[in-house]
């Protein structure tokens, strides 16, 4: 059966680190970095990769929009 | 799967709208109007619009919007938007006009304008921001701040005794005979934000019908005036703002008899 695998992408530098994606992914895949961005905020990171599913929660909540989805599906 | 595998252009199926400019938004963290932004200039760029719509912009944290919506812009005086918008409508009944306001601007000093316009029934679609504050100034008591919420002039929360009831200005403009759809949202939740984009496209659809006022209001947070981390804020909207300013349709057009 086809599997979906996603990934996001987030713009490192126009993260507020506001911390919204983080409850509006249903598979707790991003949390905030230790590192902070050149305007000082913690940006957020997929801490668990391979759970995501490319559902696009976190990126049409963003509020301001830095969140790039990625989705494919694999042949299991 | 390598995740190089996944991150290829053609597996793309999210990005922020081309139609915002480069400009990184002015708002706070968290911050709802960034959202409600985005779900205009998909709804724009979806009805392919982008080129025929003219955006006023109000006096409050969303006074620069020009910067960020790559669409043509006009800001107006502090609550005069839905004036400017009657005008611009008139004179260019071919364009797609919204105007998009705070409670403070849209609700406190423009009320005058807000209601007329709406009496009117001019044919343009009002987008309503409610953060029941005035965030842009430093959280100010609004029109619309809840009884017993705390801002910065009313700092044991809002006396209905003294400072009168918060007012529900979107049930009293969908009274009006000249509006046509009135909705209430929010963009707190994947959830919200799919709906109110299903309601702004409704809003700007019917500006194709030449029925009057199309109003969209969008319940949202101001954490840094409530003086919160974003993601209470957004807990606290659901637990305070939405008992109060329940979200859900609230005049929606009769169906017209077949
Ligand atoms: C004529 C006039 N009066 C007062 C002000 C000060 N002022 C600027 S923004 C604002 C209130 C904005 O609040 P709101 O409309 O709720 O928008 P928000 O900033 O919360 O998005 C006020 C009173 C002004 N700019 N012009
Ligand atoms: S919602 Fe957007 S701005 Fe906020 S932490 Fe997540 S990616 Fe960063
Ligand atoms: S796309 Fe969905 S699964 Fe992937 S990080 Fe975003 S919310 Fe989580
Ligand atoms: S002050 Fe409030 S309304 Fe203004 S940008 Fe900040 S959070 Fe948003």
């Amino acid at each position: 059966m086809a599997k979906v695998k996603g990934a996001i992408v987030v713009d490192i530098e126009k993260c507020k680190g506001c911390s919204v994606c983080i409850p509006a992914c249903p598979q707790e895949v991003i949390l905030l970095a230790k590192e902070v961005n050149g305007k000082g905020y913690q940006y957020a990171y997929m801490e668990k990769p391979d759970a995501c599913t490319g559902c696009v929660n976190c990126a049409i909540v963003c509020p301001d929009g830095v969140i790039t989805v990625y989705r494919t599906k694999v042949e299991a | 799967m390598d995740i190089k595998d996944i991150i290829k252009p053609e597996n793309i199926v999210y990005q922020k709208t081309k139609l915002f400019t480069e400009k990184p938004l002015s708002y706070c963290p968290g911050c709802g109007h960034g959202t409600a932004h985005r779900m205009l200039l998909e709804v724009l760029e979806e009805m392919n619009i982008q080129d025929k719509t003219v955006g006023i912009a109000p006096v409050g944290c969303s006074v620069l919007a020009y910067e960020f919506l790559d669409i043509d812009m006009q800001q107006a005086a502090h609550g005069r938007a839905p004036a400017v918008a009657t005008a611009v409508k008139r004179l260019m009944p071919d364009k797609f006009v919204f105007t998009y306001q705070g409670d403070g601007d849209l609700a406190a000093i423009g009320t005058a304008e807000t209601i007329h316009a709406c009496n009117r029934g001019e044919n343009f679609t009002m987008i309503f921001i409610n953060n029941g504050i005035y965030g842009m100034t430093g959280g100010q008591m609004a029109p619309t701040t809840l009884p017993g919420m705390r801002a910065s002039t009313c700092p044991f929360g809002r006396d209905t005794e003294i400072m009168g009831n918060p007012l529900k200005i979107t049930e009293l403009l969908a009274q009006l005979p000249g509006v046509y759809y009135v909705t209430r949202q929010a963009v707190h939740t994947p959830n919200a934000v799919r709906k109110t984009k299903k309601a702004l496209r409704i809003a700007f659809e019917n500006q194709k019908l030449k029925k009057g006022i199309s109003f969209v209001e969008i319940v949202s947070n101001c954490n840094s005036g409530w003086k919160m981390t974003p993601n209470q804020s957004n807990k606290w909207m659901e637990d305070n703002m939405f008992p109060f300013y329940p979200l859900g349709d609230i005049k929606v057009p009769q169906l017209e008899k077949v």
